[in-house]
């Protein structure tokens, strides 16, 4: 009989997350993919999941999962790995789905790896692939002990497929536990995200603190918007209040995966590398000739991009008309 | 109001990190070390908190012998004490290992809240604060970006995809902190001079009732197989903006067909 995978569903914008169906992809390559779906959600969810290759949902949607902290999902993720003993269970490595991870973890004594790229399985034992460090070295690690084996899967990392299943859902029931409700989402604020969103982004102009100030990001947007692409930042123009989280691209912001990602006054520190160096064709510009990103760049300029790109920008103006 | 800080000490950040192939382990012995930056906003938040409510600030950390400097570092920038869990034993613990032992070293102080990074800036697994909130059987609150205490209340904004989610808690509770959280402190030669007096105690781990096979290599429920570097990726093209740097890049995409 196939082994058993289990994807954790993580909703994202009020839709399964993309993270969510590339893991259904390779949980359905791997063995019989199904899917745990807590929390109130939309309600083509459990199809979109069964669409993507879940054969089975463990599905309920009490509130109680969307407005308290991790305790009562954990509470009955621990419940059903149990009851129904998978072989692997798999999470977004987001923070949500660390939270989530390490108190299984802790609480079933068994293993959990996070920022898994690849994993195989046979005969029980999985062996998970991990560009560890900024990706400068790439492990291979197994979990011991008869406990779950908890992967904590790196976004970008399987290319989610259409893989038809019938919908059969499982409704489980809510822990009625009032110990687990400690930590309690009091409200949800949303801040304004403007343009095309770096998902599915073919093309990323990504700007960091060589930008100078918020004003600056105007021309990487008519850059992005010429090349049919959207912008991103790194943290340092995050943390700087220039642009949005939402746009942050690194170890603590997305992975991105883009044919092109064009790096403008950014240095290329390692927790910004391990967020976009496998995109395809990388080009950046920058002024300092040793800027680590240059040696992950396909294409590099040494320069003021206070120049190079008002440049770039009215040359694809001109080739555009041509 | 007690607070525990959790705080690893890593390669310091001029530090290439090498493994050593034999034991598959980053090489540590040797190597300059320091307070690990995303710990370092942890601690930071420590002593604002404890500057508004009073209290304590007790930095543990489980690490080598070369450990010490991060520890100095975070008592010259004001925290009352430090913990350090220095063994044999605990080296080769994964994550679940490490939580093991900081939460029983959480255990012998009392506390109010614990603060964690996120995620630490070496091996960023992220997973360590949650399990040691599941030990310790406190909620945890990761990913913090505004940290807020009112009698045994907390509230923290949790940075979100969309903006942040404001979430209150009661303490005792853990709460890790995302690194934009704020600007740490440098230390101050006074606080440099007073941090020479400061405690710091060493735990072994029978110390902290943990018996060889929870901990260390032994056990480890993650055992690495293989440690080696990616493929290179092929050198690119570098070229100096002779006035023309826009148009190259033009070129270039041109050539790679996006245009
Ligand atoms: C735990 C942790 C997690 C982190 N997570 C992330 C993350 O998710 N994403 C992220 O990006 N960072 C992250 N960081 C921060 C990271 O370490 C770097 O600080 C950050 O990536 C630096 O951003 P930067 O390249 O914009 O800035 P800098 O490193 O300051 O680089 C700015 C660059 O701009 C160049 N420049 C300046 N002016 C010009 C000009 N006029 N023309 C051309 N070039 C110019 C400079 O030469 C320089 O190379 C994290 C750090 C920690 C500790
Ligand atoms: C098989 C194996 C063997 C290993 N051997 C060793 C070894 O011999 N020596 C070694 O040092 N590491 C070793 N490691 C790495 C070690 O397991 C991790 O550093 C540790 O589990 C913490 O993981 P992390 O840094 O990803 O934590 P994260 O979860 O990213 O850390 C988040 C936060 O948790 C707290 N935290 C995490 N670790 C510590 C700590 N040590 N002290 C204080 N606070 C902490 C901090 O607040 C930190 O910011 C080994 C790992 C594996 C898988």
């Amino acid at each position: 009989m196939a082994d058993v995978i289990w994807v954790y569903a993580e909703l994202s914008d009020e839709r399964v997350s993309p993270t969510t169906l590339e893991m259904l992809a390779k949980a359905a390559e791997t063995g019989k993919a199904e899917a745990i779906l807590l929390g109130p959600a939309p309600d083509d969810a459990p199809a979109t999941l069964a669409k993507y290759g879940a054969s089975k949902i463990y599905r309920c949607a009490d509130p109680v999962y969307r407005d308290y902290l991790t305790l009562p999902a954990a509470q009955t993720v621990a419940e059903l790995i149990e009851k129904h003993r998978p072989a692997v269970v798999l999470f977004a490595s987001s923070y949500g789905g660390r939270d989530l991870a390490a108190n299984l973890s802790a609480r079933l004594d068994c293993g959990a790896i996070s920022d898994v790229g690849d994993f195989t399985l046979k005969d029980g034992s999985v062996e998970a692939t991990i560009p560890a460090l900024g990706a400068s070295y790439l492990n291979t690690s197994t979990l011991v002990g008869s406990g779950p084996k908890l992967l904590l899967v790196r976004p970008k990392s399987f290319e989610p497929k259409v893989n038809e299943q019938p919908l059969v859902i499982e409704e489980v029931a809510a822990p009625a536990d009032a110990s687990l409700r400690k930590a309690r989402v009091k409200e949800r604020v949303a801040v304004r995200r403007e343009g095309p969103q770096l998902d599915g982004a073919k093309t990323i102009v990504s700007g960091g603190r060589g930008l100078k100030g918020e004003e600056n990001f105007a021309m990487l947007r008519e850059l992005a918007e010429l090349l049919g692409g959207a912008v991103g930042a790194t943290r340092a123009a995050v943390d700087a209040g220039w642009v949005p989280y939402a746009m942050q691209i690194g170890q603590t912001g997305k992975t991105v995966k883009p044919d092109l990602y064009i790096a403008c006054g950014i240095s290329g520190a390692v927790q910004h590398l391990s967020g976009m160096k496998t995109s395809k064709y990388i080009v950046s510009i920058n002024k300092d000739p040793d800027a680590p990103i240059f040696q992950y760049s396909d294409f590099g300029v040494v320069g003021d991009l206070f120049k190079v790109v008002p440049q770039l920008i009215e040359e694809l103006k001109k080739r555009k008309g041509a | 109001m007690n607070i525990v800080v959790c705080g690893k000490v890593i390669p310091a950040s001029t530090v290439t990190i090498e493994i050593d192939p034999a034991t598959k382990r980053m090489v540590r012995k040797g190597v300059a070390h320091e307070l690990d930056p995303a710990a370092a906003c942890a601690v930071e938040e420590g002593l604002r908190l404890v500057e508004k409510h009073g209290g304590t600030v007790t930095l543990i950390t489980m690490g080598i012998a070369d450990a010490t400097i991060g520890i100095r570092n975070a008592l010259a920038m004001g925290a009352t004490s430090a913990v350090h869990i220095l063994d044999d034993a605990v080296a080769g613990s994964d994550t679940l290992g490490t939580a093991k032992v900081l939460a029983a070293a959480i255990k012998k102080q009392p506390f109010d809240l614990v603060l964690c990074a996120t995620e630490s800036s070496d091996s960023y697994s992220g997973i360590v604060p949650g399990q040691i909130a599941f030990l310790l059987g406190v909620p945890p609150l990761s990913f913090a970006k505004e940290i807020a205490v009112e009698g045994d209340r907390i509230t923290i904004k949790r940075q979100s995809e969309s903006g942040f989610d404001v979430v209150e808690s009661t303490l005792p509770a853990l709460v890790a902190v995302s690194s934009g959280i704020n600007e740490p402190r440098y230390p101050q030669l006074k606080g440099i001079m007073a941090a020479k007096k400061k405690e710091i105690k060493v735990y072994t781990a029978a110390d902290l009732g943990l018996s060889p096979d929870q901990v260390g290599e032994k056990g480890a429920k993650e055992k690495v197989l293989t440690i080696g570097r990616p493929p290179k990726r092929q050198a690119g093209k570098i070229v100096t903006d002779e006035g023309d740097g826009g148009r190259q890049i033009a070129d270039f995409l041109a050539e790679i067909k996006v245009i």
